[in-house]
C-alpha cells in the first residue's frame, strides 16, 4: 500500500517535471541544467538544506489556516491577507516596545501575530454565520487589502530614515528578533509551525472539540439539534486558523526580515491553501506537502538566479503537479 | 475648482470609467457564463493574465491588435480547458483546481509577456459610433454582447439546457442532454470572454504588459456575478460601476488629492465586499443550485 503510494507519487514528479522541463525547453532554457542545480544545492549542503527548512515554516502554517476551517466545510482562502494583517500588527508591537527584554517581547509578538491574522478573519466569520457572503469570496477580496495597509505603513508613519531608495520599516531591535540555529536561517518559527500542526492533528483526533467539528463539516444542521454550538465554532475555527497564518506573518517579520517590507510573502497564503488540500487535511501529509512545495520553491530561486528565469515562472511547475494530481481522481471531500 | 475643470474632469472619469469597466464586464461575463452551468472558476485571475499577456505579445509582434484579440481568445479558451477536463473530465474539486488555475496563469502569463516588457502599443484602435464619441471595438460590442448573451442564456434550448445543468444536473440529464459537453462548451466560452477581459486592460487601458498586471480584478470580476445576480445585463451595470470607482480613485490621485495612493488602491476591494454585504442583507439565494457541485450521474 506505501509503496504503491510512493510509486504513484514518484511518477506524478516526474510526469510534472517533464512537462515543465518542456515548457523551460521552448523558452530556450536547460531544466536538465535546473533540476541537477536545484539537487545540488537543496542537498549537496548544510545551508542549501537548512534554507529548505526555512521555508517549511510558513508553508505549514498556512496550511494549517486552511486545514482547520474546511473540518468545519469552510474554505479559508484568506491565509494570504492573514500573513499580511499578523505581520504587521506584530510589526506595532517590535516599534512600539524596543525597550522590552526578548522573554517578554518575542511572546509579546506572537500574541501581536496572532491576534493581527485573527482579526482579519473575524469578518469573514461573521458574515458566513450570519449567511450574508460567502467566504471564499470575502478572503479573496480581503487578501488584497492586507498589502496595501502594510504599504501604507511602510510609506508613511513607519518608513525607516535610513534607506529612502527602498521602503521599509526600521530594522527591529535584537530582542525583537526569533532566535536562529548557529550559521543557518533556521529560526523557532519552525517550531511553531511543527507544534501547530501537531496540535492541530491531536485536536482533530484526540478531543472532544475535534469530534464537533467533524460533526459540523458532516453535517451542521443535524450538528445544531444535537446542541452543537455550530456559530461559535466556525468564528472560532475562522480566528484560530487566521491567527496561525498571523504567526506566519509574524514568523517572516520577525525571523527572517527583521522588519517590515512591502512584499512579506511571495504567495504563501494560496500554496498553503493548495499543501492543505493535496494533503487531505491530514497533520502528517502537511508536513511532506510542505517540504515537497519548499523544494518546488528553491527551484524557482534557483532558476532565477542560474538562468535569469522570472521566479513568477515556478508557479506553471506549482500548476502542473496539482493539475496532475487532480486529474488522478475524485475524492469524495477534501476543501469543499 | 472652476466649473469647466469640473466639467472636463467627469468627461474624463466618465470616459476611463468605460474603458475600465469593459475589462470587469467581459470578464465578469465569462465567469457568469460558467456558473451558470454550475462551475465556479477561481482561476479567472489567471485567465485575464493569460489574455492580457498573449493578447499584448501577438499585437506587439504583429501590429494588428484585432489579431492580438484573437489570439487572447483562443489562448484564454485552451488554458480553460485544463480546467474544464479536471474539475468536468475527472470531477476533481473546482476551488482547487481553479487556484490552480491561477497558478498556471501567472507563471504562462509571465512567460509569455517577458519578452514584451516596456514596450508600448497603440493598441485597439477607437472609432465613433452615432455621436456618442470614441471608443474601441470591445466597448461597443459591451451592449449587444450583455444583451447577446441574455437572450443566449435565457431565450434558446441551448441557454435552458445550460442553466438547467447549473441548476440540476442529474435532472438535465434525465431530459436527455448531456451536462459534461453544456458545461465544456460553456467553460470553452467562459475562458475566451475572461481572457478578451485581460486583454482589453494592456491593449486598450495601459497600452503595456506588466507581470500581475491585472491585480486582483479576476476577484472582484467573481463578486460582480454575485452582485449581478447572475444576469448578463445587470453584470454590465455592474462592471460599469466598478470601473468607475476604479477610475475615480486614479483620478483623485492624479489630481493630487491629499489622501494615501494605498488606500485609495483599496476602495474597488472594500466597495466590492460592502456592496455584497448589502446585496447579502437583501437578496438570498440567487445562485445556481448545483454551484460548485459535480456531476457523478451516470455510474
Amino acid at each position: 500500500m506505501l509503496r504503491q503510494r510512493l510509486q504513484r507519487a514518484a511518477a506524478i514528479a516526474l510526469a510534472a517535471l517533464v512537462v515543465f522541463g518542456l515548457i523551460l525547453v521552448i523558452d530556450g532554457k536547460d531544466p536538465l541544467r535546473a533540476y541537477h542545480d536545484t539537487l545540488v544545492y537543496v542537498f549537496g549542503n548544510r545551508y542549501g538544506f537548512s534554507e529548505l527548512l526555512v521555508r517549511m515554516s510558513p508553508l505549514i502554517l498556512t496550511a494549517v489556516a486552511v486545514a482547520l476551517p474546511s473540518r468545519l466545510g469552510l474554505i479559508n482562502v484568506g491565509g494570504e491577507g492573514q500573513l499580511y494583517m499578523g505581520g504587521w500588527l506584530a510589526t506595532a508591537g517590535a516599534l512600539g516596545f524596543p525597550d522590552l527584554p526578548a522573554w517578554l517581547l518575542l511572546p509579546l509578538l506572537t500574541m501581536l501575530g496572532f491576534l493581527g491574522g485573527a482579526l482579519w478573519a473575524l469578518l469573514p466569520a461573521l458574515l458566513r454565520v450570519g449567511k450574508i457572503v460567502n467566504e471564499t469570496i470575502s478572503t479573496l477580496l480581503l487578501n488584497y487589502v492586507a498589502p496595501l495597509i502594510v504599504s501604507y505603513f511602510i510609506f508613511g508613519p513607519w518608513r525607516s530614515e535610513e534607506s529612502s531608495s527602498y521602503p521599509q520599516s526600521p530594522a527591529f531591535v535584537p530582542a525583537a528578533r526569533l532566535p536562529t540555529l548557529d550559521g543557518t536561517r533556521i529560526h523557532l518559527g519552525l517550531v511553531y509551525s511543527v507544534i501547530c500542526v501537531v496540535l492541530y492533528g491531536y485536536v482533530l483526533a484526540r478531543t472532544r472539540w475535534g469530534l464537533d467539528m467533524r460533526a459540523i463539516g458532516g453535517n451542521a444542521e443535524a450538528s445544531l439539534r444535537l446542541g452543537i454550538p455550530v456559530s461559535a465554532y466556525v468564528i472560532a475555527a475562522m480566528m484560530i486558523a487566521g491567527g496561525i497564518a498571523g504567526i506566519a506573518g509574524m514568523v517572516e517579520v520577525s525571523a527572517i526580515q527583521g522588519r517590515l517590507v512591502a512584499q512579506l510573502s511571495p504567495g504563501y497564503g494560496y500554496i498553503g491553501f493548495l499543501v492543505a488540500w493535496l494533503a487531505g487535511g491530514s497533520a502528517t501529509a502537511i508536513l511532506l506537502m510542505a517540504f515537497l512545495f519548499a523544494v518546488v520553491s528553491s527551484t524557482g530561486d534557483i532558476l532565477q538566479i542560474t538562468q535569469g528565469v522570472p521566479s513568477a515562472v515556478i508557479n506553471i511547475l506549482i500548476a502542473v503537479i496539482l493539475f496532475i494530481v487532480l486529474g488522478q481522481r475524485q475524492r469524495p471531500r477534501a476543501a469543499s | 475648482m472652476s466649473l469647466s475643470l469640473n466639467m472636463s474632469l467627469l468627461a474624463a472619469v466618465i470616459a476611463s470609467s468605460i474603458l475600465s469597466g469593459t475589462s470587469l464586464f467581459y470578464a465578469t461575463l465569462g465567469e457568469l457564463v460558467g456558473e451558470r452551468a454550475g462551475i465556479v472558476n477561481l482561476g479567472l485571475e489567471g485567465l485575464m493574465l493569460i489574455g492580457a499577456s498573449a493578447g499584448f505579445a501577438v499585437t506587439a509582434s504583429s501590429g494588428d491588435a484585432y489579431l492580438g484579440l484573437i489570439a487572447a481568445a483562443l489562448a484564454g479558451s485552451a488554458a480553460n480547458m485544463i480546467f474544464a477536463y479536471v474539475v468536468v473530465g475527472r470531477r476533481a474539486n473546482q476551488l482547487a483546481a481553479g487556484l490552480t488555475l491561477m497558478f498556471f496563469g501567472l507563471g504562462a502569463s509571465t512567460l509569455i509577456g517577458r519578452p514584451f516588457v516596456g514596450e508600448v502599443v497603440a493598441g485597439l484602435p477607437h472609432f465613433g459610433f452615432g455621436g456618442f464619441g470614441s471608443y474601441d471595438l470591445l466597448v461597443w460590442l459591451a451592449l449587444p454582447n450583455a444583451l447577446g448573451f441574455w437572450a443566449l442564456l435565457f431565450r434558446t434550448r441551448w441557454g435552458l439546457a445550460l442553466r438547467a445543468v447549473g441548476e440540476d444536473p442529474a435532472a438535465a440529464f434525465a431530459a436527455g442532454k448531456s451536462p459534461n459537453l453544456i458545461r465544456y462548451q460553456a467553460l470553452a466560452i467562459a475562458g475566451a470572454l475572461g481572457a478578451i477581459g485581460g486583454a482589453h486592460l494592456a491593449l486598450a487601458l495601459t497600452h503595456t504588459w506588466d507581470e500581475g498586471m491585472t491585480a486582483g480584478r479576476g476577484f472582484i470580476a467573481i463578486a460582480l456575478v454575485i452582485f449581478a445576480k447572475w444576469n448578463p445585463l445587470w453584470a454590465l451595470v455592474g462592471a460599469l460601476v466598478f470601473g468607475g470607482a476604479e477610475i475615480a480613485q486614479l483620478e483623485l490621485q492624479a489630481r493630487g488629492a491629499d489622501v494615501s495612493p494605498f488606500l485609495m488602491s483599496m476602495i474597488p476591494y472594500l466597495l466590492t465586499l460592502i456592496v455584497l454585504i448589502f446585496w447579502g442583507f437583501n437578496h438570498r439565494a440567487a445562485a445556481p443550485a448545483a454551484l460548485g457541485r459535480n456531476f457523478f450521474g451516470v455510474e
